[in-house]
């Protein structure tokens, strides 16, 4: 077990946690779950396996529980109930606070996928195996999500307060 | 043999890289055909770049106590009174002595796991939202006197909070979020002095930030919510400081609120 792996994952945890919910503190409260789980569970490791992809399940698993019962906890912030924090807004942040508003605008299982193919640069293959679906159904919900992702930002470029839809 | 149609999946392959040398020029030749087609391809290029250069600086943000912590021992208050756990000033050694002991501190609960029931999370079990959600139900309503030091007296309120909890303690800023000061207060704690700063919107609602120093468990927490009936209450642990946000809002708005105040204090 190579501890120092885990802790060199930790900014790509929060870095996907944040764009998955949209919210700081409710990101890194997933990450501190996840930590924790990770923890707890070191004995289901296969060493010599891939440690970013376990971690990331392990994330995956958690989110997938608490959108199941959504109102039970401390970690209930939902990204859904507030606007995203604001930041600066220059001219060249706006254009990506654009793209992050219209992302939270996708459907969960279209962003998960975005994501892990632009952020994480994972392969169809390895999303499959992590998420425990087809590789057609990775293909078709990051056609969809890319998609979708591009008739927000063309339609509703005015508006940037925008609610999530699901 | 002529190259096989060009589907979605291509498409996407090529967006990502993840075509073969020969299949990558058929679908080059399909989009120098197809321009409507290749303009969708480049906004989903461009989507992508976006969605890096919106959430990479994460990456290079210094981690949060309370998850540093979980790959080391508890962090500690330092020599000078301040907590500043920052992962940078660690040396290689101690992350190394963090991550043996986390390893055999793990392994051993694993071991006892089924002895023992699992332990539930301090900051869940803390007395801190009840007290912050009682002492905001106490005194927000006080339409005469809410507070014991009016805000036109801040820099006063400020030195004698600072000299009674024993350390520094200032009210956040929140006039973009259409909340003013309006004072602040000494109130008792478990053990000792909390303070409590008072807020008020335009509309006359009310929001108070408990801060306790009483903190000695030394583990961090990232946000918490509680709810104490009609007051709802965000609530953190950083080092000995205890933070609670009490309002009777809702949810959200308060959540906005707490982001705020917690971005001010943790990065003053």
């Amino acid at each position: 077990m190579d501890s120092s792996a885990i802790l060199a994952e930790i900014p790509r945890l929060r870095r996907y946690a944040r764009a998955m919910l949209g919210d700081r503190a409710a990101a890194d409260d997933l990450v501190q779950d996840t930590l924790e789980r990770a923890w707890s569970r070191l004995h289901q490791w296969r060493a010599g396996s891939d440690m970013r992809a376990w971690l990331f399940g392990i994330m995956h698993n958690l989110r997938i529980d608490q959108l199941r019962r959504p109102r039970l906890s401390a970690h209930s912030i939902d990204a859904d109930d507030f606007d995203v924090p604001t930041r600066a807004t220059q001219n060249d942040q706006l254009e990506l606070r654009d793209i992050e508003s219209a992302l939270s605008r996708l459907p969960d299982e279209q962003r998960e996928v975005l994501l892990l193919v632009a952020l994480e640069e994972m392969s169809y293959a390895d999303i499959a195996a992590m998420l425990g679906i087809p590789a057609g159904t990775v293909m078709s919900r990051l056609s969809r999500g890319r998609e979708r992702l591009r008739l927000i930002m063309n339609g509703e470029q005015a508006s940037t307060r925008l609610r999530v839809v699901r | 043999m002529s190259p096989l149609p060009i589907t979605e999946a291509d498409l996407q392959a090529y967006v990502d890289a993840a075509l073969p040398e020969a299949r990558r020029s058929e679908v080059e030749n399909h989009l120098a055909a197809q321009p409507e087609e290749a303009g969708r391809v480049r906004t989903y290029l461009t989507q992508k770049q976006a969605l890096r250069s919106s959430f990479n600086p994460i990456l290079d943000e210094p981690l949060p106590a309370n998850l540093s912590a979980l790959a080391s021992p508890p962090p500690t208050v330092a020599a000078d009174g301040r907590h500043r756990p920052l992962l940078a000033r660690w040396s290689l050694q101690r992350i190394a002595a963090g991550f043996l002991i986390a390893l055999v501190s793990g392994f051993a609960g694993w071991l006892a796991h089924d002895r023992y029931p699992p332990p539930e999370s301090l900051a869940r079990n803390s007395p801190l939202p009840r007290r912050a959600a009682v002492a905001h139900a106490v005194f927000s309503p006080d339409m005469r006197r809410p507070v014991e030091v009016g805000a036109e007296q801040e820099d006063q309120l400020v030195a004698w909070l600072s000299k009674r909890l024993g350390t520094p303690v200032r009210p956040p800023k929140l006039g973009a979020l259409g909340y003013e000061l309006i004072g602040g207060r000494l109130l008792p704690g478990n053990v000792g002095p909390v303070a409590q700063f008072m807020f008020q919107d335009g509309s006359g609602q009310r929001l108070t930030l408990y801060v306790s120093t009483e903190n000695t468990a030394n583990q961090d927490t990232a946000f918490r919510f509680a709810q104490e009936g009609p007051v709802n209450v965000f609530y953190w642990i950083d080092g000995k400081f205890g933070y609670a946000l009490s309002a009777g809002i809702d949810k959200g708005k308060l959540a906005r609120i707490a982001t705020a105040v917690y971005d001010q204090i943790e990065h003053k």
